[in-house]
């Protein structure tokens, strides 16, 4: 069955000091509809700019050097841009991690989510303005007709990621992006949020790509993991496997570096090192400056991803049948 | 929103008598009527016939409240200012006032045209520059501008006036003529000229703005909904920058009286900047005091309007 | 002291300031990586100003004696700056076009044949030698108003910006009252009642010139005062002095840089409109513009007066906006701190 969406060999490249850097490498994943992936890393991670690369919005100057990306198995990187455009925000939907800054000043969001609904449909205003009303009820916006006129220096943070996630969803897309939906928000807001999402994941069966550095979030809402280090993809698993059994040195590290996770008076650990930027990657696995179980191998070669079990995969040398030292 | 109306008003008029006090100390204190009265008689007039010449133009006060609380050239100044009395030129004695309502008609007939046609024609630019940033388009837009602000007015002015009057003749070198019929052939090349000398400036300006709009979070969200580059920036873009839009519109007005002034003077056209041009030659205190004050209050009316106008331009202020 | 002696020691101070200037923005990293990529973005331009620096310079450094060519024994009591002895060719007594061996009007033989680069004007001076002692009279435009405009700005924009209540209240009642009358109103009521004269008109210009600058100062002031580091030292009980010494000046520099380098093509612009109106500073390339203006309707036309000036200010402001217009971008915080 296809896939909602299949990201294949995605690599994408900016310029830097000494010609083109990559900052992603490789990157792939598939997600089912209904289902929810959570792509997690650190900050530099790439995972931000994998979400813009499926969506094709990758900022300029840099560019997708190869890949490719299929929603419901139609290719996206071939499309020309007019044709793109008509998929994004109607069979792709994104909401950004900003709620702040995110939605125009100057229009009021009864105006903009109905944007969102005109540019994909050929529907009277009038129409547009009711599913509005409808989608602000459904997103928990109270006093939803009213609503519509505000503006968005109005509204609360938390109101407007539910306007956000309301003008994601008013095209009733096959794929959602949530790129750190709750992070700008307040921890009781965010528990609200990620209630909301789940809620309205389960009614209409969009899958969802959930970009997060919060674990906590993971055991939310994802029904799978795939983490990000350093531009590649390093392991792979269903979220309970993950967070009970990690088996990648990095995941395993932020695991343990959890403070919810530590008995009192333990000491958190922490992974030695910081995350190296693109221009700085190791030759060799990225992680094996920082790794405590790096061997010669690790610096020498990159590790390719190999499949642990059904629906689990990492790449890390350590983890192979014939691990060498 | 009517306190806002109210307090901005009222700053406007405490501003103003600023703006007399100002023209007060420097048209009367650093500049005292003993000397406005020699400039005009010559230095070698004698005593009596200085004090005369005062009592004449009105200036034989004592200049400040505490030396005569009654009869003073201070009080004297903001009674007849405000009033809009202007009294007459220290050098030929014609009501100023009437000199004014002369003047006003054809440096209208530049400056009107010149404001409309100079915005339409910079913001569509600017847009046009920020729609292909980042191009060759916008690198050779950005250099233009820069050469643009480099020349200046005087010979944009001298040099329009040799090419395009005398070498190639399509108008008038100079001369004015208010007929309706006939005054468009006079005051192109002038407004054509004002208008070119300014479009480096406001187009690097608008560009500016243009393009920091464009790089901000709403514009990204707008592009994921699957809207296209123009929408974004006529709907999105250009709606966002209105609020510095109209404060460069409010700072291109000074620019208004400063190009017709030159723009006077060059193409004999007899408005209000020729006013002050005259007045500046033959020391026209009296003249050039009623003029700054008249052309400021303008500019601090123009202000206020541009304050109100963000209220409505922007929702954020709207709703304070 | 004489006026050519003064300007002398002037010179050698700003030469020695210079220097100066150049270690300390050496030691500071951010400082020299800017200064270093402004090198890379707008290395010709940068050459430009620094050839116009150096004529101006050269203009600045004057003193009396030493040979002359010709008759012209006023000139030796005179002191006569470095490009002054440059250009030794005799005086012609009119007009006459640029490497002519006779003169325009007349056709007389010159005296000093083809040794007029561009030509001489009215009064038979040479032009290329007061377009180039023009470039002193802008340089000095631009530096003595720009010397009393920042100080100004600064002690008004910090003040009413760090101290807020009544002095931000009269601050800005004062740059509100002085911004709401045209500047060339303003500056041309300044020169009436001041009278004409160098310092007059930069004086004039510093007037209406410090309000710009004032108001962004103000405004960053108001914004750096918020910061955890000021709000911590004041907490720990640091002076208000050392506060704005360490801290806030420092952040505002390259505002005034900015300031600075775009505000001085405004003020060489409106010096030439000054002059226009016959209350600009002597020598300037705008009262040469002003002199020349109706050679051009001329038959046959005169255009090497008017060219020359004209160019020789198209030239330095162009250099002058390029590099401002860069230093602008180089100069942006949010590039001077890196962020992730």
């Amino acid at each position: 069955m296809t896939a909602a969406i299949e990201v294949e060999g995605l690599s994408v490249s900016f310029p830097g000091p000494d010609g083109r850097q990559r900052v992603l490498e490789d990157v792939g994943f598939r997600i089912a509809a209904g289902e929810v992936l959570a792509l997690v890393g650190e900050s530099g991670s790439g995972k931000s700019i994998t979400a813009l690369a499926c969506m094709r919005l990758v900022p300029k100057p840099g560019r997708i050097d190869t890949g490719r990306v299929a929603l419901e198995g139609r290719e996206l990187l071939p499309l020309s841009v007019p044709e793109m455009r008509s998929v994004r925000g109607a069979g792709l939907s994104m909401i950004f991690q900003e709620p702040m800054t995110s939605l125009s000043p100057v229009v009021t969001v009864g105006d903009q989510v109905a944007e969102a609904i005109l540019l994909h449909e050929s529907v009277s205003k009038r129409a547009a303005r009711e599913r509005v009303v409808a989608l602000f009820e459904s997103v928990g916006i109270p006093d939803a007709a009213a609503r519509t006129n505000a503006y968005p220096h109005q509204l609360s943070g938390g109101l407007k990621q539910r306007v956000m996630i309301a003008m994601a969803l008013s095209t009733r897309p096959r794929v959602l992006i949530a790129d750190e939906p709750t992070t700008a928000l307040d921890v009781t807001i965010q528990a609200q949020i990620l209630e909301l999402m789940r809620d309205l994941q389960r009614e209409t069966g969009t899958a969802i790509l959930l970009i997060t550095h919060d674990l906590g979030i993971v055991n939310e809402l994802a029904d799978r993991v795939a983490v990000m280090y350093a531009g590649k993809i390093v392991e792979r698993a269903p979220r309970r496997a993950l967070l009970s059994d990690p088996r990648h040195p990095y995941t395993q590290g932020l695991l343990r570096s959890i403070p919810a996770l530590a008995r009192p008076g333990e000491r958190l650990e922490e992974i030695p090192g910081v995350v190296p930027a693109p221009d700085d990657w190791p030759a060799g696995c990225r992680f094996s400056t920082r790794c405590a179980i790096a061997f010669d191998r690790c610096r020498a070669e990159v590790p390719a991803e190999r499949a642990l079990g059904p629906d689990r995969s990492s790449a890390c040398f350590a983890l192979e049948p014939e691990a060498g030292s | 929103m009517l306190a806002y109306v109210i307090r901005r008003l009222l700053y406007g008029g405490a501003v103003v008598l600023g703006v007399l006090g100002v023209l007060f100390v420097l048209f009367f204190q650093v500049a005292s009527p003993d000397d406005i009265a020699r400039r005009a008689l010559g230095e070698k007039a004698r005593a009596d016939a200085i004090e005369q010449w005062k009592v004449n133009h009105g200036y034989d006060r004592p200049l400040w409240p505490w030396q005569d609380f009654d009869d003073n050239l201070f009080f004297h100044h903001y009674a007849t200012m405000l009033s809009f009395d202007f009294g007459r030129s220290d050098v030929d004695d014609t009501p100023i006032a009437r000199r004014i309502r002369e003047g006003a008609g054809p440096s209208l007939s530049l400056t009107m045209p010149m404001f409309v046609m100079s915005l339409v024609v910079t913001i569509v630019l600017g847009l046009f520059v920020a729609f292909f940033r980042e191009t060759y388009i916008d690198t050779a837009g950005v250099f233009l501008c820069v050469l643009g602000m480099s020349i200046s007015i005087l010979l944009y002015i001298i040099g329009g006036q040799f090419l395009i009057g005398k070498l190639l003749r399509w108008f008038p070198i100079s001369g004015f003529d208010g007929d309706p019929s006939v005054i468009a052939r006079f005051i192109a090349l002038p407004v054509l000229i004002g208008i070119l000398s300014n479009v480096g400036s406001n187009v690097r300006f608008y560009r500016t703005v243009f393009v920091e709009e464009t790089g901000r979070e709403y514009v990204r969200t707008a592009r994921a909904k699957g809207a296209g580059e123009m929408r974004v920036m006529m709907r999105h873009v250009l709606r966002n920058s209105l609020i510095p839009i109209l404060t460069q519109v409010v700072l291109a007005i000074p620019f208004l009286f400063t190009g017709s002034l030159l723009l006077e003077s060059f193409f004999g056209i007899p408005g209000l900047g020729s006013l002050m041009i005259d007045a500046i030659n033959q020391n026209d205190f009296a003249t050039m005091r009623v003029m700054v004050f008249v052309l400021s209050l303008l500019f601090i009316g123009g202000q206020i309007a541009t304050d109100l106008s963000y209220a409505l331009a922007d929702p954020r202020v709207r709703l304070e | 002291m004489e006026a050519y002696v003064f300007s002398n020691l002037l010179v050698a101070a700003l030469v020695v300031g210079g220097v100066v200037l150049a270690r300390v923005v050496r030691r500071d990293r951010l400082w020299s990586e800017a200064m270093g990529e402004l090198w890379r973005r707008r290395r010709g331009s940068i050459l430009v100003v620094a050839a116009f620096v150096s004529i101006g310079l050269l203009d600045s450094v004057a003193w009396k004696g030493g040979s002359v060519v010709g008759d012209d024994l006023l000139a030796s009591h005179e002191a006569r700056t470095v490009v002054d002895r440059i250009f030794q060719g005799a005086k012609e007594s009119s007009y006459s076009a640029p490497l002519a061996s006779e003169s325009f009007y007349g056709g007389e033989a010159l005296a000093d044949p083809g040794g007029h680069w561009l030509g001489t004007d009215l009064l038979g001076r040479d032009v290329l030698h007061r377009a180039l002692k023009g470039v002193r009279v802008a340089l000095l435009i631009g530096g003595l108003t720009s010397a009393i405009a920042i100080p100004l700005a600064l002690l008004m924009g910090v003040g009413a910006g760090y101290f807020g209540g009544r002095f931000d209240d009269f601050v800005f009642f004062v740059m509100s009252t002085l911004a709401s009358i045209p500047s060339l109103l303003l500056l041309i009521a300044l020169i009436m009642a001041l009278g004409r004269g160098t310092w007059q008109v930069c004086l004039a210009l510093g007037i209406t010139g410090w309000v710009g600058l004032c108001r962004v100062t103000r405004g960053e002031t108001m914004k750096l005062r918020e910061l955890d580091y000021v709000q911590a030292s004041l907490a720990l009980g640091v002076s208000h002095a050392r506060i704005i010494v360490r801290h806030i000046l420092p952040n505002l520099m390259h505002l005034v840089v900015i300031t600075l380098v775009l505000l001085f093509s405004q003020l060489v612009l409106s010096e030439a409109i000054l002059a226009y109106l016959g209350i600009g500073v002597s020598g300037s390339w705008g009262e040469m513009i002003n002199q020349a203006r109706n050679e051009l309707s001329r038959e046959p036309i005169i255009w090497w007066n008017i060219s020359a000036a004209a160019a020789a200010m198209f030239t330095l402001l162009l250099a002058v906006n390029y590099v401002g217009d860069a230093l602008r971008d180089v100069l942006d915080p949010r590039t001077l701190r890196e962020t992730t």
